[in-house]
């Protein structure tokens, strides 16, 4: 993009520096700056009380409860996204426009509502409460709910990421296939999964993130049990609210470098994507287009 | 419903996808409605505009529209700094741009909070001055900014990219100063992504929880946002109140969504025209 350019049509060289220096300051105060003060205030009574943070039973008890969350919502929003996706983008149907929106309503609801809405499902006041008391099942407050909530939340990650890669795509190819005799699933294996990869690794990413990190909703339904039904993000909230302020920095900076790890994947798979795209020669507006609406939607 | 072309699939893709929509999504959400509906007309409308209530819309709303205005702005000069120069570590710069979107909101809150006390890194320098940031409405701004962050500049970054660099250069040889320039050609090319981003950073902020109770201080009145005042009525075992007050985020939140969505119609009108 930065390729010679005439000087005209440059701004002037103080311009130029002052919106650098304001882009650079701005983004060190609001990003560098809180990521540093978590690994700074974490580390602050050295390794050895960091590490005990961590290897604590009720630490180790959020560790294991988030990697169980992740592992159940992220293979069915998988499922979800590559189902709705495919429905969306190789069908015509009346209300399609409609399905689109209501898949990434999610967005757009408040993590608290999201909890909200699964405690008036499930709760014990709920319409299913009594239904569930009968039968001695916990929803809301236990396990499940915290599963459930997380499903809602990262709902649209994957679909969002797919529908528009797979339209920018078209039909030929699985046509082609069918017609060179292929079934059903093996047209899908061949053809389909090999051009979305990408796009579905990508998606897997951010809707992990969002599931190993989500703290509105978990917190509404959760009931903080500790041990329990306690996620990390939940498990820093109690350190932090009992003024273990080390412990919960500790556990913090294990989200932290999650976080980190995923831009780095993410940064990752956008340049493989984007090669993979150039020597496909599909016109270079589609991938931005993708990866915009799922970062827009957050 | 017609089906067109000669996939397979349809049937099986697209009822999965109702059916689970329908049991995550929409059931649960039509409990907002139903919840809201045991309560009589007036009771609903006094749960909605209690003092308390009113305080915390305008606290929400209010310091969400200030962060996406910061949001705004601060965004415009980052996409423009990406776009059009080159420094050293702009790549990582660009990745790090996302690091909203990827930290969990509870480690942002914390953070932030660390940072803005006033023996924080920051509260430190900024207390003597008389600025209080931490446990007070200006700190439910700092955050709101960090989580709203990312969208101005995702959504004007390939807008500016994707800029015909041919209409500055006529602008130019017609005489135009770059001032000029910028604000009558490329401003408008920008202006739909522009505003979809500040909309989209607005009606994040609305919502957002995780980051805003660690800094907030959350005094009533004062500085409880719309989300909190939640869970303290469903902690109060006032279920139909917290739905209330949940369903009228509901529809201004679908009131937003409509609005980013004909921004986009408009930004892709725009497109339509650049590229006949």
């Amino acid at each position: 993009m930065s390729a010679a350019r005439p000087a005209h049509l440059d701004e002037p060289a103080w311009v130029r520096r002052l919106l650098l220096a304001v882009s650079l300051g701005f983004l060190a105060l609001f990003l560098l700056l809180p990521l540093a003060v978590v690994f700074s205030e974490a580390l602050k009574k050295g390794w050895e009380l960091y590490v005990e943070a961590l290897v604590e039973p009720d630490a180790l008890a959020a560790i294991r409860l988030t990697l169980l969350v992740a592992v159940i919502a992220v293979p069915l929003n998988l499922v979800l996204g590559v189902a709705a996706a495919w429905a969306i983008t190789k069908f015509q149907f009346r209300g399609k426009q409609a399905l689109v929106t209501l898949i990434d309503l999610p967005f757009s609801v408040s993590p608290v509502v999201a909890g909200l809405i699964y405690v008036l499902l499930f709760g014990s006041h709920g319409w299913l409460g009594p239904l569930l008391k009968a039968y001695d099942l916990k929803v809301v407050y236990a396990v499940p709910g915290v599963v459930l909530a997380t499903l809602f939340v990262t709902f649209p990650f994957i679909a969002r990421e797919l529908i528009p890669l797979m339209q920018a795509q078209g039909n030929e190819e699985e046509q082609a296939a069918l017609t060179l005799g292929a079934s059903g699933w093996q047209m899908f294996r061949r053809v389909t999964l090999p051009n979305i990869k990408w796009g579905l690794l990508y998606g897997v990413i951010l809707c992990n993130a969002r599931a190993m990190g989500e703290f509105g909703a978990v917190s509404v339904v959760s009931g903080h049990v500790r041990g329990l039904t306690n996620t990390i993000p939940l498990h820093v909230e109690i350190l932090y609210n009992e003024y273990a302020y080390q412990a919960s920095f500790a556990v913090a900076s294990v989200l932290a470098l999650l976080a980190l790890v995923t831009l780095v994947l993410k940064s990752v798979v956008e340049w493989r994507s984007d090669r993979q795209l150039k020597d496909r020669a599909i016109p270079s507006e589609f991938p931005g287009a993708a990866s915009l609406q799922l970062k827009a939607a957050g | 419903m017609h089906r067109f072309g000669v996939l397979p699939g349809f049937g099986l893709s697209m009822g999965f996808t109702v059916f689970y929509l329908s049991l995550i999504v929409l059931i649960p959400l039509s409990t907002l409605f139903f919840k809201s509906a045991t309560l009589d007309w007036e009771t609903f409308r006094a749960a909605v505009t209690a003092p308390r209530v009113l305080a915390s819309y305008r606290l929400t709303f209010g310091a969400a529209l200030l962060a996406a205005l910061v949001n705004l702005v601060a965004g415009l000069a980052v996409a423009w700094t990406l776009v059009r120069y080159d420094f050293p570590g702009k790549k990582i710069v660009d990745a790090l741009v996302d690091l909203p979107f990827a930290l969990p909101t509870a480690v942002a809150g914390i953070a932030l909070t660390a940072l803005y006390a006033s023996n924080g890194w920051m509260g430190r320098w900024l207390e003597p001055l008389g600025i209080k940031v931490a446990y007070t409405p200006l700190g439910v701004v700092v955050a709101l900014i960090f989580i709203g962050l990312p969208f101005v500049v995702r959504t004007v970054q390939p807008v500016l990219e994707d800029a015909e660099r041919e209409l500055e250069e006529a602008a130019t040889s017609l005489g135009a100063s770059r001032l000029q320039t910028f604000l009558k050609v490329l401003l408008p090319t920008i202006l739909p992504a522009l505003l979809t981003g500040f909309a989209l950073a607005f009606a994040r902020a609305v919502g957002e929880y995780g980051s805003v109770v660690f800094i907030a201080g959350n005094m009533p009145m004062v500085s409880e946002i719309t989300p909190l005042l939640i869970i303290t009525k469903l902690e109060q075992y006032d279920y139909a109140g917290a739905a209330s007050i949940a369903l009228v985020m509901l529809l201004l939140s679908f009131v937003l969504l409509l609005f980013i969505n004909l921004l986009q119609w408009w930004q892709a009108r725009r497109g339509l025209g650049k590229n006949p």
